[in-house]
């Protein structure tokens, strides 16, 4: 299949980061085009289109948009809230979206804004995306002076640090002003959700869709892709492959194709061993995996998950408990401390992956870690303990004889894994007296 | 009263509640001081309307917010999956050498911060390091010493 640009369109030939340059290629003409439409209509071509949440979670964006009462049916006002937080480790598609097509992202935040008559919206970014900020901010201020905002007001809020604030109602308490920790549903964010008023939370991606959907119209759009997953995806490719990257294509999609046909397949001539594609917190897929096509039910069918549709490419130099124990250390740093299960669970993980390593695992070590995994999985209030438990789990069940191998002589790769020596993050947050001296 | 204190009020009024200016608050101060002493927490609990025991609970549950002294250049190396397949240690470890620093640990005179970061979202074109929060891509072992001849050349030039 050839690459397909939608999201990204246009961005191939030439720089859409100044307003008119953006407008040349059609920008802004569905925002116009959607202003004179109903809300209604549009809610109901955003169903019709088939996009579903580019985020993770895959959730059908014109449902989840229905979900939000009218302006009649609430005394309070209607946020849009755009999750722009992008953590997930080998996801790097939002930040591309948001330095090579700023505007659009807006469009499709002005466009959802009218079809859901919320005046109000906020686009939460990652704070280390500082450069991405920059470019969005400066779009922002074009469109403002532009005219083109009307009533709504769009506020750009930079995140400080924090993986958990991808998740929907981390983000809320985060802009709230709150640490990010999640909160219990329901009730909902589309009944209670930004300053317990209805809001909708969306992806950069899934909102910068929306100006195309519009523009080339529902039943065009939902004919792109297959069944049940409509559409392109913005594929972002990396690890142990020639040419990482960006690639938006129809969903669809082969591993193969993307992996061999735009990627440039594996470099030094080494074997594909696994290949993770939805992010890492998804179950990992081994090489005879690699024709399964990319689209949410073929990836359920071979037991794993798109995701945020990010593929990250594993060749035989690597350990697979050493990628277990640095998937489960990035999971252990980020859990939020609310729920027991992943607070205490992920540590555990973290350990008893150590021991394997180090050789010093007794047998009965892998069925207690896999006993832990199974104690985080559906416990907790958000995902972020089954992002853990899930790939670890995963690796474990698809490469048994290589953790068994550990348990009874040690790492087969003797010192020569490509992961050897990972370094999790130094805890900067250390007890400090400093702080203290403040709280007293 | 103090220009921070009305930086922060200009940033309250974009939000329906002053509480949610708190994030924004406390990374002006920090850009203020360099880093979160007490007294600027005092300043932003100040202006909010809130505790500075609020503010310190915020802030140490962010990353980005530095409780001690970092140093003026902020040197991140990513080490999680995809940065580590492509070399990551080998980056994190010439930084060390280059730096004579150990991961967290900041020189005597206050110039450098070496620290490890988690996933900082440039996995296609690893090993990413950002100084200061500017991105640089596809870094091998081998660029490292330039990058800090050059980093060490924005010092002299300061």
């Amino acid at each position: 299949m050839p690459e397909q640009r939608i999201v990204l369109a246009g961005t191939e030939e030439r720089d859409l980061t100044q307003l008119a340059a953006y407008r040349e290629v059609g920008g802004f003409e569905a925002l116009a085009q959607a202003r004179s439409t109903e809300p209604q209509q549009l809610l109901d071509d955003l169903l019709a289109s088939g996009l579903r949440g580019r985020g993770g979670a895959g959730f059908p964006t014109g449902r989840k948009a229905s979900f939000i009462p009218k302006p009649d049916q609430t005394p309070k006002p209607i946020y849009l809230v755009v999750n722009a937080d992008e953590s997930e480790p080998g996801t790097f598609k939002d930040r591309e979206i948001m330095f090579s097509v700023p505007h659009r992202l807006i469009e499709g935040c002005l466009i959802t804004a009218h079809a859901i008559q919320s005046q109000n919206v906020f686009i939460y970014i990652r704070g280390e995306y500082l450069h991405e900020f920059e470019v969005l901010r400066a779009a922002l201020e074009e469109v403002r002076n532009a005219g083109l905002l009307g009533d709504v007001t769009v506020v750009l809020h930079r995140g400080a640090g924090a993986y958990i604030c991808g998740e929907e109602t981390a983000l809320l308490e985060s802009l709230e002003g709150e640490r990010g920790q999640p909160r219990s549903k329901p009730p909902f964010p589309a009944i209670s959700g930004l300053y317990a008023s209805p809001s909708l939370i969306n992806n950069v991606e899934t909102m910068a869709t929306v100006p195309q959907i519009v523009a080339m119209g529902a039943k065009a759009y939902a004919k792109v892709g297959v069944e049940n997953s409509s559409g392109t995806r913005v594929f972002s490719l990396s690890g142990n492959v020639a040419n990482g990257g960006n690639y938006e294509l129809p969903q669809g999609t082969t591993l193969r194709e993307l992996i061999y046909d735009f990627g440039g397949g594996i470099p030094g001539g080494r074997e594909l061993k696994a290949i993770i594609p939805g992010g890492s917190s998804v179950p990992v897929l081994t090489a005879d995996q690699i024709d399964t096509p990319l689209d949410f039910d073929s990836m359920a069918e071979a037991g794993s998950m798109l995701g945020s549709g990010a593929i990250i490419v594993i060749d035989d130099r690597c350990c697979m408990v050493q990628l277990g124990l640095r998937v489960a250390q990035f999971y252990m740093h980020e859990s939020c401390g609310k729920c027991t299960p992943c607070r205490e669970g992920t540590r555990w993980m973290v350990q008893i992956l150590d021991r394997i390593e180090e050789g010093a695992a007794s047998q009965g070590d892998l069925d207690l870690l896999l006993d832990v995994c199974d104690r985080i999985l559906g416990k907790c209030l958000c995902p972020l303990g089954d992002a853990a438990a899930m790939p670890v789990a995963s690796y474990i069940d698809r490469f048994r004889e290589e953790f068994q191998a550990h348990l009874d002589s040690g790492c087969p790769m003797h010192g020569e894994s490509s992961l050897e020596g990972i370094f999790a993050p130094v805890d900067q947050h250390a007890h400090d007296p400093v702080a203290d001296e403040v709280t007293a | 009263m103090s220009s921070l204190h009305h930086e922060i009020q200009e940033v309250v009024a974009l939000y329906p509640e002053s509480r949610s200016a708190t994030l924004p608050a406390l990374r002006l101060a920090q850009e203020r001081f360099g880093w979160l002493p007490p007294e600027a927490f005092r300043e932003v609990a100040d202006a909010l309307g809130e505790t500075p025991a609020y503010c310190v609970a915020v802030a140490s549950f962010y990353d980005m917010f530095h409780l001690e002294p970092v140093g003026r250049q902020l040197v991140e190396v990513c080490t999680n999956v995809s940065c580590a397949l492509v070399g990551a240690q080998q980056v994190l470890e010439a930084f060390e050498q280059e730096l004579g620093l150990h991961p967290g640990e900041t020189d005597a005179d206050g110039e450098f911060t070496l620290r490890t970061v988690e996933c900082a979202g440039g996995c296609g074109w690893g090993t990413v390091v950002a100084v200061n929060h500017r991105y640089r891509e596809r870094v091998s072992a081998a660029d490292v010493p330039g990058i800090v001849a050059e980093l060490r050349g924005d010092q002299a030039d300061a």
